[in-house]
């Protein structure tokens, strides 16, 4: 029987952790973007995609595709994007005050941006990280350490952030 | 140690999710991926689910049917591209807002029957010829639809309406003049006869 759920309830259930992997990948600035192209190829391909699926991990898998596409594209149009000095002026949601993380995340190479993103972001299991990033779940885990490490360095209060729920 | 709840949260995501999601409801419809669009409404007789196809109102549901159940079975039925749209919504929550307000005595939407089929979707297609204010007996609407011997299945056509009140199944009556059952509850079906019967 197809027990497939209302596409509604992958948008509530999944939104704010696409959007702050978005965020992680692409700084603050490009993430509703990417959000929004994830989530209209979402809508568009979810009929077929097989009951079994992990629901978090195919999403994930597409924002990653469309983060690429949106870093290609800033490549070969020059934005004044990615400037840690600049994290003030181009954050556009008040009161968030996360702008310097999202830049210090920005600055980390691509891989272990991604393996930071895909682990403590999405929350997803190393091998599934492989999967999308290639290379070994050894690899992805040396990547995601050696990422937070480096944040700790750059973001010194990150750890201390926010309200623990 | 884990350093990922709190330092990836933040307190502006809402906003930004709020944005998100209508800009994925206006790139949805634009791109024909909104297969069933759906928004509540409150009314007298509680709160309505109304959902759309992109041929018309699919569906009118109660909350006693269970809202979450019903989309459940849209999804099922139609396609699981459901989406939380309010703009397709908008003509038909505003009849159903001048019908509460006594402003209107008959719905003008497009409507998209299928849901259901044969002699059900005959019985319901015809009950907007029983007029505001009036009632008929479940036999009279067995004999409209030119099958007097179908009161049984007359009462089934009304139980399954998909479109309860923009098609008027509360106005089949009982022959003995109670009111019956209706999928909004008998006390809201007593609620819109006497409404009505204000006129």
């Amino acid at each position: 029987m197809g027990v497939r759920q209302p596409f509604e309830k992958v948008v509530e259930q999944h939104g704010r952790t696409v959007l702050r992997v978005c965020r992680a990948l692409l700084g603050i600035h490009d993430a509703e973007d990417a959000w929004s192209e994830t989530f209209l190829a979402a809508l568009r391909s979810y009929p077929g995609l097989p009951e079994t699926a992990n629901v978090e991990a195919w999403l994930v898998t597409i924002a990653h595709r469309k983060a690429i596409d949106v870093l290609r594209a800033r490549k070969r149009q020059p934005a004044p994007v990615g400037e840690l000095s600049d994290a003030a002026t181009t954050l556009s949601l008040p009161g968030s005050g996360d702008d310097g993380l999202w830049e210090a995340v920005g600055a980390l190479p691509d891989k272990q941006r991604q393996a930071v993103a895909y682990h403590y972001v999405a929350g997803l299991p190393y091998a599934e990280i492989a999967e999308i990033v290639g290379g070994s779940a050894d690899a992805a885990r040396r990547a995601a350490a050696d990422g937070i490490k480096a944040l700790r360095r750059y973001y010194p209060g990150a750890t201390r952030k926010g309200a623990p729920s | 140690m884990s350093v990922s709840g709190d330092l990836f949260s933040s307190a502006a995501d809402e906003d930004a999710l709020a944005r998100l999601r209508l800009r994925l409801e206006l790139a949805a419809e634009a791109g024909e991926l909104l297969d069933v669009a759906y928004t509540t409404v409150d009314s007298p007789v509680g709160s309505l689910l109304l959902a759309a196809t992109p041929r018309g109102l699919v569906r009118v549901a109660y909350e006693r049917e269970g809202h979450d159940r019903v989309l459940d079975t849209l999804a099922q039925r139609l396609s699981p591209r459901v989406l939380r749209a309010p703009k397709r919504l908008e003509a038909a929550a505003q009849e159903l807002d001048e019908y509460f307000r006594r402003q209107r005595r008959a719905f003008d939407l497009p409507l998209d029957l299928s849901l259901s089929r044969s002699f059900r979707q005959l019985v319901q297609r015809h009950l907007p010829d029983i007029g505001y204010g009036q009632t008929r007996t479940y036999l009279q609407v067995a004999e409209l639809v030119g099958n007097p011997k179908a009161v049984r299945a007359v009462g089934t056509a009304c139980a399954t309406n998909p479109l309860p009140l923009v098609l008027p199944c509360h106005r089949v009556v009982r022959a003995d003049g109670t009111p019956g059952g209706y999928i909004g509850g008998p006390a809201a079906k007593a609620a819109l006869l006497r409404m009505e019967a204000l006129a």
